[in-house]
């Protein structure tokens, strides 16, 4: 399997995707959708999400190949089937500003994994607060760009806290990748610097959850 | 301090000529703080051209930067194309809705001339203004974003990287358009008054596309528009990555790369052999929270690792310093170039990080 994910890989990054397609459908003959997902696409994302951390990748093949493995497991997974992970109930947003990019390679990665998440577009602190509550949301998502953008997380933490929710909030974007402690100090529980690492994030909190 | 003994020009285009000047020239690219330097909004200040023409010159004598930088925001060029903008009370003023709304709509954009714009007419005027009042002792550095970095405002960054990879055709037609105005805009800065243009990249950076896409698509994109631009140009990688393009960006006819501060500044000073001068790299996210010590120790790290024989400017890696960082910071980076970027800077024989 090692040899496929790191073909699979190299497919995405060149985003030659009929190769990528065809190594996808020789792995589905030897093994079911969501293992075919969880053995070659999620892995290959990750490696993928640790050389955009190095700086081995750029974002345009992030996003493209992204997008492309939704596509893929859209098709063989879909949103409806009883495969897909058990999940506590997540959302991811744009906060503030106009930047959607990380946030539509989150989406699609953490659908690539296999999860299911509420997609709220671009939100400011207010609306946010009651569609987290109101969703009764357990893992919030938030991406930005643009450093004022960043400090409003803190507002959205506190006045969560402040309604009693046990939501976990998880942040991304590159005001956080330029200062390593902005996540802390803004309130958020975690940050992610790819989105594979996003994934993980939530993995971990779904197991602290249970 | 030793007293100064060059004029900002002076200086800067000694380290520009890779000669080492008396300091080391400080571009402290202040915009938004001249705003609060007149007591006004960011949307009141960028309202008028002579605010900012006060702002700068009110910003040039507290920090004695080395430059003054009438840079509105990014979105004033795609307001020339029917664009808008949106401002907000802490930050850069944002880009409104694309003006591409589809791909197909490139078919049919025309590009919008400098002289019809109000908006970039504003500009020019504060560069005249500002030429008026410094003559040529002090850098006035004019901004254009590149032809191939604009897009991102124009139609929204997913949708270009869609566009770059999925229909070849029409980004070379966005192109084409695209570098028409780039040109005539930049030329028109450097008439009214600019001494360069700062040609904002950050598309061509690693960060954004992979080196191979970057030799054939940003690399000769900013080719033909450096070659038309009739005065100097300094490329601006906007935080993005540049280590390993740095000899590619110098083929373009570049003097200067501002680079990130993920990369080493030594090491972006080797790539740069002399070929071309480098701009950066303090962070401007963290430096909100730096205290004075901590601005002092991180102007020595970046006069240590790319000071030595010139060709070098201390500035934010961005392009543009947020608005958070207080001013106690801005005047303690002043205060260490002032004490650390006296040439010949030996003391770094015995500087360990």
């Amino acid at each position: 399997m090692d040899t496929s994910v790191a073909s699979f890989r190299e497919a995405l990054e060149s985003l030659d995707r009929v190769q990528a397609d065809s190594i996808f459908q020789k792995t589905l003959l030897e093994l079911s959708p969501i293992d075919a997902v969880e053995q070659l696409v999620v892995p290959a994302l990750e490696q993928i999400g640790s050389a955009w951390d190095a700086g081995e990748v750029a974002l345009s093949q992030v996003y493209m190949s992204g997008r492309f493995c939704e596509e893929l497991v859209d098709r063989t997974l879909p949103p409806s089937d009883p495969d897909r992970k058990h999940q506590p109930r997540s959302a991811i947003v744009v906060l503030s500003d106009y930047h959607d990019l990380g946030k539509r390679i989150v989406y699609s990665v953490m659908r690539a994994s296999g999860f299911e998440l509420f997609d709220y577009g671009r939100m400011d602190v207010d609306a946010l607060v009651e569609r987290t509550v109101t969703d009764q949301i357990r893992v919030l998502m938030i991406s930005v760009l643009m450093l004022p953008s960043a400090l409003k997380v803190r507002e959205v933490c506190s006045r969560l806290k402040a309604t009693g929710s046990d939501v976990r909030v998880i942040v991304g974007g590159a005001p956080f990748l330029f200062d390593r402690e902005l996540w802390k100090e803004v309130g958020a529980d975690a940050m992610g610097s790819s989105a594979a690492q996003a994934v993980a994030i939530v993995e971990r909190m779904m197991g602290e959850m249970q | 301090m030793t007293p100064a003994t060059m004029t900002s020009m002076q200086r800067v285009l000694t380290t520009l000529g890779h000669q080492e000047p008396d300091r080391v020239p400080l571009f402290l690219l202040t915009t938004l703080h001249g705003a609060k330097e007149l007591g006004m909004s960011i949307e009141h200040y960028f309202s008028s051209a002579e605010h900012v023409v006060q702002g700068q010159l009110r910003l040039l004598e507290k920090y004695r930067s080395d430059c003054v930088y009438p840079f509105f925001y990014a979105s004033i060029e795609t307001e020339a194309w029917g664009g808008t903008t949106i401002f907000v009370p802490d930050g850069p003023p944002l880009c409104g809705a694309p003006v591409i709304a589809q791909a197909s709509d490139i078919e049919t954009l025309s590009t919008p001339k400098v002289e019809n714009s109000p908006p970039l007419q504003k500009v020019l005027t504060a560069i005249r203004l500002l030429k008026q009042q410094l003559t040529d002792t002090v850098p006035i550095i004019g901004v254009a974003i590149s032809p191939f970095s604009l897009p991102v405002m124009q139609m929204g960054f997913h949708s270009y990287i869609e566009l770059m990879y999925e229909q070849p055709a029409l980004f070379d037609e966005l192109m084409q358009r695209n570098e028409e105005f780039t040109v005539a805009w930049a030329n028109a800065q450097l008439e009214a008054g600019a001494t360069a243009i700062c040609y904002f990249d950050p598309l061509s950076s690693t960060t954004s596309v992979p080196r191979e896409r970057y030799l054939r698509t940003g690399q000769q994109v900013a080719k033909r528009t450096l070659a038309r631009i009739k005065g100097p140009t300094a490329t601006h990688l906007a935080s993005g990555r540049g280590l390993s393009i740095i000899p590619d960006i110098a083929d373009t006819g570049t003097a200067v790369i501002g680079v990130s501060a993920m990369e080493d500044l030594a090491a972006l000073k080797n790539a740069a052999a002399g070929r071309v001068s480098l701009l950066g790299n303090l962070n401007g996210v963290e430096m909100r929270r730096w205290t004075p010590q901590m601005a002092e120790m991180e102007v020595k790290r970046a006069i240590a690792k790319a000071g030595r024989g010139g060709g070098f400017l201390l500035a934010d890696n961005h392009g543009e310093i947020p608005w958070q960082v207080p001013q106690d910071v801005l005047l303690a980076i002043r205060d260490a170039v002032d004490r650390w970027g006296q040439y010949p800077l030996n003391w770094i024989d015995d500087w360990r990080e």
